[in-house]
């Protein structure tokens, strides 16, 4: 059974010099077709998903995939395709589509490649490839380790989405015709558990779980385990709140995601089309005066670092907010034409954007909020960019003197971001560092809660 | 009739890779050892398009092409697959091989000595809709569209539109000898504005689509209806005042607002869930899940709509399914791997994304029957309550059975009238009771335009809802208002 995937590797010298190869030749070919610039990017990568629920093994998912994707240009028009195909066949008639298409797409001013000055010229290693490769056995051995932790934990945990393990390496080489060439090699590694407590009330299923660029750095089956086991239990007997008005703590895993409102409101995209409620807001107080947000691309090993952004554009640390004041804005090479500003090395997103950590730990967060509402879980997406109003359904505990008194459910916070960003009271010490965007717990000092 | 798709989907999968039944029979006996119940394999073929336009330009325009075969072995509950993206038989063989390692080496099972091929539906045309309009005529077609909503109200400062289409092919063979072939067009068009009047703005989204050409947008000004019904949106929304908060009735308007079955009750129905015990519905088969006022079906068969197919992404010839009869829940939603772990009958609701992906059971076209009730009725009935007849999202917890689904258009009623238009907010309620709630239902049933994505363990598919405006007793309003 553990001999079944051949791996050739997908980051070796030769499969550089192929997706290289694979990239010059799309630009020759959007050249000789009569594009005045072209930019490519292609990739391969392959990975093992697998599921072990109720300790047998559900699935075993070998993944393999490749792509190619271009953009030419004819002046100031521009198009592209892509294709899974490599056959020089394929990538020709790719390079085809593309310039069909861009003989009817308007003139615009602002298109074209990301400036050649802006273009990344180090490229620093930021440790992010390696490479596990896992046996099936072991990666069966892991997942069922981990689920079994959290079906051991307590009596009440009766069923089982399953313990999963999923290894991930990719290689991508993006060109463009002023002649840059970069390559990134990176792997993902995760093993995650999802169970479900039972008891008269009904039930609850929760889960957790650890990632990171190399085995070595993932937390051990039965932490995540545990954790996911612990998760689901306290969310058991879940209440409804009456309507009212309160403090509300995000906990870390979910304050991510009120970075990522920030992060599309003030989004090139979002700005030239007025499609944001944080319009000429740079030099505005837009969060409380102690909140800092930053972006730290060259964060070694870490899940949102990169070199050089989706154009090839070098990336840079920088504020977004100092002082809870609006630094400067998320922006690719066209965004920042349309706003006649420059780009921020953001085609494609940000890059570990991390919101300053303060001294208190979730517990010293509860005593600060001591009557309110911790949230664990958000559902639905109930967000208008436009005017900033927020309304989502949640899931947490009731707060009272600084402790927790019952779980909640069936309830929905409101607000609008505006006002929530300028109301932050706190930002924990806890915090999540598993994705793109690193937030420690969040309070806010008031919003509506509706339920029964 | 249906052995024309799978003629032309053998045609354009098998024939350019020089595949015939005997190397299927080949690689379905590299798939079946000992103890694999269970083979198949999924050929698809796809090219995408779309054209999309800002700022009264169509700045740009792509194009994708995307096909491979998916291969998967299932023995008992356990699933082994594999994929390539290049359809070539070592590379398959190579698949096959990764796919049934989940099960010792055994004897070999039984191969079917012969294919048989399944019946399937003619609910769409196997046409290509990449190919059915010029592409002048596409950027033409959305210039139009911006002109139109620009033409509604000088209050219009930005118009997104965009056109998109997929020509798809699909084969299925399976090791109980089962072939289907599918031909799926499937087109969309979608619509945004944004308005501003003293300083506010508001935006408004319409759009539309099915399993057919770009001439439907054509017809009867398809497209200047999306047009015109964003821009009506947007205004209403300039004058929207803060939601309320709390528990109140809610009624909801035909149609799109149907998003509410396909949360509170389509996912909790899918049979996985449901085998495996962690939906908030397991064990209530033949319970009341509704009031008797509901019946609510799965129908994969409605011609040229969105969410049907002539055969599920499995082989299976899709059908109407009676999820919930007179409030009495009478069936899941089933795919061939959790119908025989069950011991049903597969409904035809096997979807997978891609070939990259393994099958599951997913929602077609989900919808509630027409009641008796004249809408104004319904309204009139309502002291104080609110009104919603536009939706963004929606998301549930299968195994908690909470649901949320987002008003993007909702009015206030008082007193048994509309009256003012408040800002979206999210409704949240629990699954397996919502329904129970239901004290009218109209006589106005209607389907969704055509915009629905599903997504369920990150494969998105696309479906369709639909309902009569209906009235709960009770919901959740998360508004801000208290």
């Amino acid at each position: 059974m553990s001999a079944l995937v051949t791996s050739p590797a997908v980051a070796d010298k030769e499969s550089r010099a192929r997706l290289s190869a694979v990239v010059e030749y799309v630009l020759a070919e959007a050249r000789k077709s009569g594009a005045s610039a072209a930019e490519a990017g292609v990739n391969i990568s392959q990975g093992l998903s697998l599921t072990v629920r109720l300790g047998e093994v559900e699935t075993v998912e070998h993944t393999r995939d490749k792509g190619m994707g271009v953009t030419v240009y004819f002046g100031q028009r521009t198009a592209s395709a892509s294709t899974t195909d490599f056959s020089e066949t394929a990538l020709r008639e790719t390079v085809r589509a593309a310039c069909t298409i861009a003989k009817y797409t308007a003139e615009d001013d602002c298109a074209g490649l990301a400036d050649p000055e802006r273009l990344a010229k180090d490229i620093p290693d930021l440790d992010l490839h390696h490479p596990w490769n896992p046996s099936t056995e072991r990666a069966i051995e892991l997942s069922r380790a981990a689920e079994s932790a959290a079906r051991g934990l307590d009596k009440r945990i009766t069923n089982s989405e399953g313990g999963s393990l999923s290894t991930h390496e990719g290689l991508e080489v993006y060109g463009n015709t002023h002649g840059f060439l970069g390559t990134v090699a990176a792997t993902r590694h995760s093993l995650s558990v999802s169970v479900i407590a039972q008891d008269d009330s009904g039930m609850q299923r929760d889960y957790w779980y650890t990632v990171a660029r190399a085995a070595a750095g993932l937390e051990s089956p039965e932490k995540v385990g545990l954790e996911a086991a612990r998760r689901s239990l306290r969310r058991l007997g879940s209440r409804k709140l009456s309507t009212r008005d309160c403090p509300v703590l995000y906990e870390a895993p979910l304050a991510s995601s009120l970075l990522s409102h920030l992060v599309s409101a003030v989004r090139g995209s979002s700005l030239y089309r007025q499609a944001s409620f944080l319009l000429d807001s740079i030099g505005k107080p837009v969060f409380a005066d102690f909140v800092r947000i930053h972006e730290q691309p060259h964060l070694k090993g870490a899940q949102g670092s990169a070199a050089f952004d989706s154009e090839g554009v070098a990336t840079k640390p920088r504020d977004l907010v100092r002082d809870g004041i609006l630094q400067g804005y998320v922006l690719d090479s066209y965004s920042a034409r349309k706003l006649k500003m420059a780009t921020t090395g953001n085609a494609g997103g940000v890059h570990n954007l991390t919101i300053e950590p303060g001294r208190d730990d979730l517990a010293a967060l509860l005593k600060r909020m001591h009557t309110g509402l911790l949230v664990t879980e958000l559902i639905g997406f109930g967000v208008n960019m436009v005017t900033g109003d927020y309304s989502r359904g949640a899931a947490g505990f009731w707060v009272e003197n600084g402790e927790i008194q019952y779980p909640v459910e069936e309830i929905t916070i409101a607000g609008n971001l505006k006002d929530m960003f300028q109301h932050i009271a706190a930002v924990g010490s806890d915090v999540d560092a598993r994705g793109n965007i690193r937030s420690g717990s969040i309070l806010i000092e008031s919003m509506t809660v509706a339920g029964s | 009739m249906s052995t024309n798709m799978l003629t032309l989907a053998r045609k354009s999968l098998l024939e350019p890779a020089g595949l015939g039944e005997t190397e299927l029979m080949r690689l379905i006996g590299q798939l079946m050892s000992g103890s694999v119940d269970y083979g198949d394999l999924y050929f698809q073929y796809s090219r995408h398009e779309s054209w999309s336009l800002e700022e009264g330009k169509v700045k740009s325009g792509s194009h994708s092409i995307e096909q491979g075969v998916g291969v998967r072995a299932v023995a008992g509950e356990k699933t082994g697959f594999a994929y390539s993206d290049e359809i070539v038989l070592p590379a398959l063989l190579e698949a096959a091989g990764a796919a049934r390692a989940i099960v010792q080496q055994g004897a070999q099972a039984r191969v079917p000595v012969a294919f048989r091929g399944e019946a399937g539906r003619q609910l769409y045309r196997p046409d290509d809709p990449l190919a059915s309009l010029p592409d002048e005529a596409k950027v033409k077609l959305l210039e139009r569209v911006e002109q139109e909503a620009r033409a509604q109200d000088p209050r219009v400062k930005q118009v997104m539109a965009s056109l998109a289409s997929t020509h798809e092919v699909i084969l299925v063979a399976r090791s109980d000898g089962t072939i289907a072939g599918d031909v799926r067009p499937l087109v969309r068009l979608n619509v945004t504005v944004i308005v501003e009047s003293n300083g506010r703005r508001e935006q408004g989204s319409s759009g539309g689509g099915g399993r057919f050409t770009y001439d439907y947008f054509a017809r009867a000004d398809q497209a200047l209806s999306y047009a015109r019904e964003a821009v009506r949106q947007a205004l209403v929304n300039l004058d929207a005042v803060e939601a309320p908060a709390g528990t109140m009735p809610v009624v909801l308007g035909p149609g799109w607002p149907g998003i509410l079955l396909h949360e509170a009750i389509g996912h909790g129905l899918e049979s996985d869930f449901n085998r495996k015990g962690t939906s908030a519905f397991a064990g209530k088969l033949g319970q009341r899940v509704a009031s008797e006022q509901c019946t609510v079906v799965d129908d994969g068969t409605i011609p040229d709509r969105r969410g049907s197919l002539n055969v599920d992404d499995e082989g299976t010839t899709t059908q109407k399914t009676v999820l919930i009869e007179n409030g009495i829940l009478k069936g899941y939603m089933q795919d061939t791997l959790n119908a025989r772990l069950m011991g049903v009958a597969p409904t035809g609701n096997g979807r997978r994304e891609s070939y990259a992906h393994l099958p599951m059971p997913r929602m077609t076209n989900t919808y509630m029957l027409a009641g008796k009730y004249d809408p104004g009725e319904i309204i009139a009935s309502v002291e104080r309550g609110l009104y919603a007849v536009n939706f963004g999202g929606g998301q549930v917890d299968i195994t908690s059975g909470k649901f949320v689904f987002s008003a993007s258009e909702a009015y206030l009623i008082e007193n048994g009238k509309i009256t003012r238009p408040v800002k979206g907010a999210t409704l949240i309620g629990n699954g397996p009771d919502v329904l129970t709630r239901v004290s009218m239902v109209g006589n106005d049933l209607q389907l969704d335009p055509g915009v629905g994505t599903c997504g369920k363990e990150g494969q998105s598919v696309p479906v369709g809802v639909g309902q009569p405006t209906l009235k709960i007793d009770s919901l959740t309003v998360g508004g801000t208002q208290g």
